[in-house]
């Protein structure tokens, strides 16, 4: 029996100002509690919200980014309930009237499983609207009390709504990471998923194919792309499970547990989600002009997307290798300055011999070196792109030195030790370790002439017909160059006398 | 575009409930007495009444307002303008501890 999974994400991004939404109380992170509560936050008698511009453009950013329509007056609404870390008793939220509306996000999804293909899809963004965070609740420091931070109560987000487009965990996954990417990349958060600046709602349902939408659960909360994809995988499976045992889905709103591996409902009374939504009087409608509009656009840097079509078509890089290099804009711009250091390297180099290479050459070059040995180093010191300690610029003069034929490849992975380790540039590293191959060809042939002499039996073997001690003599000559001979040149060279 | 649906509808204007006076309170989290709840469906009748005269009034052409002024919200600069005055605010606070608002226990 087969079933179709239906999955739409709500995801809350904390926006990257200096201050809350409402007030000019900051909102860094990890303050000592309520020490950035201000009279706004803690809903003091007599105190109004005044719009924070910051968090205003940011919304604007992500409608731009993903092709919305950025409404020219949106209004916010309260939105009330009772809970302890929500002083006003309503949240200021928008309602029918949100910043950004229809828009949408192309992912490249990599399926979790069998041999099944990547693949681009498109996913429709429903709307996006400004609100405010509540604060924190810490349970259990004293019996029978629970304690309030509102620190964090007044930081703007921006919640992001999807159609729910998405019919399996890995199309949910993709789509929440393009989204990371891209909140991140246009610089409206910090996209940190530990301090909760990035926080997915994911409903899911369960349907046969061609029938109307099952009754949906909402997994509350999820903080980690892993948590996400588990979380998804147990309720689709608890939902079918539940249906084909004769049992019915109820509409709930439920919790992954990280430790157990599943979900489970949360205790809701009946009337949890009667909000009772209506504008809010102490605030005005928000107008952005056209002309604003287009200020916030002129500031947007080159998107992910069109990025990777630009590396695949003008680079001649795989769809792979583009949609690595541009996860983020650290990592593309790593990328970029690579290959321009490099190429302006070959065009400052009038002294070498080197030709310069065509541009996918050093493209593919750049990525190899980029998505392998850095991206490894990376990996082993658990570092992120920005903490790198070589820059794009001593990579590119080591791989210039490649290219130039004043390293072997061997020769190049030591110089990038080297420079992982200790700085220094290529050609400094390069000079104090000696790794300057040897092309010069009147050298190379006086070494091979030395490894003939020495084995003269050898040499009339192979002419004899033993083509396999070629072998042979490349190893014994690369070892009386100390390593350093040009391995091409050094081939060519004893091809040649080993048939005199 | 939607327009806010009025919690309490036209249906049961007329017929304002002490069930639904009683849910209102709840979701409003006020305690009321049995004689509070009757004076607050009548008054509450009272105000229906009005809305119900004010619906008769022609309204299409008319965009709906959201707000009594005509003017649009003034934004605020992203500067810190607030210092830290936890010592001041907590000195009213029924109950702290390490900097924390106590309320009684919440479990969710």
């Amino acid at each position: 029996m087969t079933w179709e999974i239906v999955i739409g994400l709500e995801v809350h991004t904390q926006l990257s100002t200096n201050t809350k939404i409402f007030s000019g109380a900051s909102t860094a992170f990890g303050a000592e509690p309520n020490t950035q509560a201000d009279a706004v936050s803690l809903a003091l008698p007599g105190v109004l919200p005044v719009l924070n511009k910051g968090a205003v453009e940011r919304a604007i950013k992500f409608g731009l980014a993903t092709g919305a329509h950025i409404a020219p007056r949106s209004v916010f609404a309260r939105k009330n309930y009772f809970y302890p870390d929500l002083p006003k008793g309503y949240q200021i939220s928008q309602f029918d009237l949100p910043v950004v509306g229809q828009g949408s996000l192309t992912i490249q999804v990599e399926p979790l499983s069998g041999n099944a293909k990547p693949y681009e899809k498109t996913v429709r963004i429903t709307r996006a609207h400004l609100e405010e965070d509540a604060g924190k609740s810490v349970h259990g420091e004293s019996q029978g009390v629970t304690g309030v931070d509102l620190n964090r109560a007044g930081t703007p987000l921006l919640e992001i709504v999807s159609e729910p487009d998405m019919c399996s965990a890995a199309e949910a996954v993709a789509y929440a990471k393009a989204l990371h990417t891209l909140v991140r990349w246009i610089g409206i958060c910090d996209g940190n998923m530990q301090e909760g600046s990035f926080r997915c709602d994911v409903n899911v349902s369960v349907r046969k194919p061609g029938q109307p939408l099952g009754t949906r659960r909402e997994i509350k909360n999820l903080n980690s792309f892993k948590f996400m994809q588990q979380a998804i995988d147990y309720e689709v499976q608890w939902q079918i499970d539940t249906i084909e045992n004769g049992g019915k889905v109820q509409q709930a709103t439920i919790l992954f547990n990280p430790d157990t591996g599943e979900t489970r409902a949360m205790r809701s009374k009946e009337d949890a989600h009667d909000y009772r939504y209506f504008p809010d009087p102490d605030l005005l409608p928000l107008e952005i002009s056209e002309e604003w509009k287009e200020r916030v656009r002129a500031t947007l840097p080159e998107l992910p997307q069109t990025k990777q079509a630009r590396y695949v078509n003008q680079l001649g890089l795989s769809a792979y290798d583009a949609s690595i290099l541009t996860s983020s804009r650290e990592m593309a711009d790593f990328f970029e300055i690579t290959v321009h250091s490099f190429m302006s390297q070959v065009l400052s180099d009038m002294n070498t011999s080197a030709a310069r290479p065509a541009d996918p050459i050093v493209a593919k070059s750049c990525a190899n070196w980029i998505i392998g040995e850095v991206g490894a180093q990376l990996n082993r010191d658990g570092l992120d792109m920005s903490q790198c300690p070589i820059t794009a610029l001593q990579l590119g003069g080591m791989l210039m030195r490649i290219a130039d034929g004043t390293i072997s490849n061997s020769g190049a992975k030591e110089v990038f030790r080297t420079m992982w380790a200790e700085g220094g540039d290529a050609d400094a590293i390069i000079e104090a370790k000696g790794l300057k191959q040897v092309s010069d060809s009147g050298a190379i042939e006086a070494i091979v002439d030395g490894v003939m002499a020495a084995n003269a039996d050898k040499v009339a073997e192979y002419r004899s017909g033993k083509d396999k001690l070629f072998g042979f003599f490349v190893g014994a000559a690369m070892k009386a160059s100390q390593g350093k001979a040009n391995p091409a040149q050094l081939n060519e060279v004893l091809k040649k006398k080993l048939a005199a | 575009m939607i327009t806010y649906q009025p919690y309490l509808n036209k249906e049961f204007a007329m017929s304002l409930s002490t069930q639904d006076v009683e849910k209102v309170a709840r979701l409003a989290r006020l305690a009321m007495t049995p004689a509070e709840i009757e004076t607050a469906r009548s008054q509450l009748s009272g105000i229906f009444g009005l809305i119900e005269e004010m619906q008769a009034v022609d309204t299409k052409g008319i965009a709906p307002m959201s707000h009594a002024q005509d003017v649009a919200q003034r934004l605020r600069e992203d500067k810190v303008t607030e210092t830290n005055q936890r010592e001041a605010f907590q000195a009213i606070a029924p109950q702290v501890e390490g900097g924390l608002y106590l309320v009684p226990q919440v479990i969710e």
